[in-house]
């Protein structure tokens, strides 16, 4: 139908390839609805890619190694909760160091496993149902991180509109003076909350190096984590719209992917380029015109809290 | 209990004293990181920060080194310094040192073979240019559309690298290469050469030119209306626009700045150390660059002092490579540490550490 490019396959392409954005944006945009920017989601992916491949190596257990990825980056996010939420470091600067620090650890402890195969990540057998024309293919015949990511975002959306815990989280994310007053507990809201970003962007690095490539090799996130950042923007700080943003990022990587594969005419650097320059152009709209995204922002995004009474 | 009490103003103390206690934490945490990879932490301090500059066997190749990666480290972080200042993030100054390297390389090799006085300062200009032209992107976009000029910075990153691999693939590929990747070597071209000044010193146009930065940047920030208007803007905002500082005016100036310089460092660099168009001509100066500019405290002086000290970690890491088989990305590592040291114990520049339980106040 499209120059020999089959739909069916391009759409369960594209929901594969949309998962490891998927699962970083949810956990940053949690993270910034409590009122954090952490730019390190690039380096908290490629540390969880890479201890979610020693893992699942070492232990022969794909589910082990989500488990391990998700560890990877928590852990890492922990580095970013002490130094913004208790040593008061700048936001940004912290979010960078972290990012700069991940690619170079991830690739220092991944080096002696480059060229190996991660044990596989079945389809989760969902037996007639995978069966159906056209929708079992796209939707049916996944494997269970993919209904997971679909499950986190509902998850999110449903914590942070209808329960207690959500409304204390925004609360602290709009103003936290006024929740510091309230009695919540700021510091640790947030940390709890960084941590959830840093464990979701290190599953998300652990599917790029589990399922998507799969394989380890230095720098595999390629900027995944840049594009969760630029989608939260996008998704104006709403779980379905992140959703959206991932699944139409990943729909032009799948088609580029197969626009090169079909030997277009466009050389491949520039096709390589379409996703970041999208992106780029989403979020310039986004930005601009009417309903401005930044006014959706939580109030005391990136501002530290010290409580001074 | 510990807590913080804010102080009245930054303690000038902890300014300068803040570097040195970051580099020598990240000398022990360094030292435990290595040990775990089996090394002796010792030896790998001594090969890195010691070997470079005094060892009788490696010294002479080593110390001219320090200049030729200091240069780019300290051109590049003088421009980022005063969009960090003003609280203008330009973080894809990779991107804009390649572009400054792609826009200065095409001069020089539209005149190959042709040799005159004039074709090196064209290539200069089309270099800073090329890497001005780069960064105007995410300050347009940021000053007409409000977008986050960190993300799009970045990200014009990857597509700067993939302009790259074209360019050395495609439009410039060295015709008498025998089909390999890469252009014509710039630096056996003596027109478009950057070659070194003064033999034995490492001292190169770009180094000059990373000084020449450093001084202009001391002048802005201490003497001139454009100076204090960043310092205004990133230490005040609400009194900066009340002060009439445009901010438009002083985000195109300021990614502008930072884009030419690292577009500057990126023609240098193309000219003269690394020769040529590679697909892998980029090796993160513009990175490592952020971490520079912090450790200098973003202060031109601090950041010519922290340009030579990363300098000599690349130096050491490299010699560490090849003496200890330490890793090449255990440097990397060590380079990112140094960042959260020095973040961390930042907080002692601004806030009191208190021992003992709160006083009430009355």
């Amino acid at each position: 139908m499209f120059g020999g490019i089959d739909p069916a396959l391009l759409i369960a392409a594209l929901i594969v390839a949309s998962v490891p954005i998927i699962l970083a944006a949810i956990g940053e945009l949690v993270v910034e609805r409590a009122g954090v920017l952490n730019l390190g989601v690039e380096g908290m992916m490629i540390m969880g890619a890479v201890c979610g491949f020693i893992t699942a190596v070492s232990t022969g257990s794909a589910f082990l190694g989500f488990v391990g990825g998700a560890l990877g980056g928590a852990v890492l996010s922990l580095v970013f909760g002490v130094l913004t939420q208790f040593l008061l470091a700048n936001q940004v600067a912290t979010g960078l160091a972290l990012t700069l620090f991940g690619l170079g650890l991830s690739s220092l402890i991944g080096q002696s496993y480059v060229g190996i195969k991660p044990p596989l990540t079945d389809a989760v057998p969902l037996g007639p149902f995978a069966d159906i024309p056209f929708f079992g293919r796209v939707l049916f015949s996944h494997d269970w991180v993919v209904y997971l990511s679909v499950a986190s975002v509902a998850a999110v959306w449903w914590v942070l509109r209808a329960t207690r815990m959500g409304l204390i989280l925004r609360a602290v994310g709009e103003s936290h003076d006024a929740a510091h007053a309230l009695g919540y507990k700021v510091r640790r809201i947030r940390m709890l909350a960084i941590l959830f970003g840093g464990a979701m962007a290190g599953l998300g690095g652990a599917y790029i190096s589990l399922v998507r490539v799969p394989q380890w090799t230095d720098g595999i996130t390629a900027g995944a984590g840049w594009i969760a950042l630029a989608i939260v923007v996008f998704a104006s700080w709403r779980p379905w719209r992140a959703l959206v943003g991932a699944y139409l990022f990943g729909g032009i990587t799948v088609l580029q992917l197969n626009l090169q594969a079909a030997g277009s005419r466009i050389p491949v650097e520039y096709l390589s380029s379409a996703p970041y320059l999208i992106t780029i152009l989403v979020l310039v709209i986004m930005s601009s015109g009417r309903g401005k995204a930044a006014l959706n922002a939580p109030a005391s995004l990136g501002q530290n809290f010290h409580a001074s009474r | 209990m510990v807590r913080l009490e804010k102080r009245p103003s930054p303690s000038a103390f902890w300014q300068w004293a803040t570097p040195i206690l970051a580099v020598l934490l990240t000398m022990v945490a360094g030292g435990i990181m290595f040990a775990l990879l089996g090394k002796d932490p010792i030896a790998a301090m001594r090969t890195i920060f010691w070997d470079p500059l005094f060892n009788a066997q490696f010294a002479s190749y080593s110390r001219p080194q320090l200049l030729v990666k200091a240069g780019p480290l300290i051109l590049i972080a003088i421009g980022l310094s005063l969009g960090f200042r003003a609280g203008i993030w330009n973080i894809g100054a990779e991107g804009q040192y390649i572009m400054g390297a792609i826009a200065g390389a095409a001069v020089g090799l539209y005149f190959f073979p042709a040799e005159n006085r004039l074709i090196f300062p064209l290539m200069v200009v089309a270099g800073a240019l090329g890497g001005w032209a780069w960064a105007m992107i995410p300050a347009i976009l940021k000053t007409r559309f409000n977008t986050n000029e960190i993300l799009v910075s970045l990200l014009l990153v990857y597509v700067a690298q993939n302009i790259l691999a074209s360019m050395a693939v495609g439009a410039m590929r060295n015709p008498d290469g025998g089909g390999f990747p890469g252009s014509r070597n710039l630096s056996q071209y003596p027109s478009a050469a950057n070659l070194e000044l003064i033999p034995g010193t490492g001292m190169h146009w770009g180094v000059i030119a990373a000084f020449m930065a450093v001084i202009a940047a001391y002048i802005l920030l201490q003497r001139h209306i454009l100076g204090f208007q960043i310092k205004l803007a990133g230490q005040a905002p609400r009194a900066a626009r009340f002060a009439g500082v445009n901010p438009t005016r002083l985000v195109v100036l300021c990614m502008g700045i930072s884009g030419a310089l690292a577009g500057l460092a990126g023609l240098f660099e193309v000219a003269g150390p690394a020769g040529q168009i590679s697909i892998d001509f980029n090796v993160g100066y513009g990175f490592t660059a952020i971490i520079v500019a912090f450790l200098g405290r973003l202060n031109p002086i601090g950041i010519l002092l922290a340009g030579l000290l990363m300098a000599l970690t690349y130096i050491g890491g490299e010699l560490a490579q090849f003496m200890l088989g330490l890793p090449a990305a255990a440097i990397q590592a060590f380079q990112g540490m140094l960042l959260f040291f020095l973040l961390a114990v930042d907080l002692l520049t601004n806030y009191r550490v208190r021992l003992g339980a709160k006083r009430e106040v009355a």
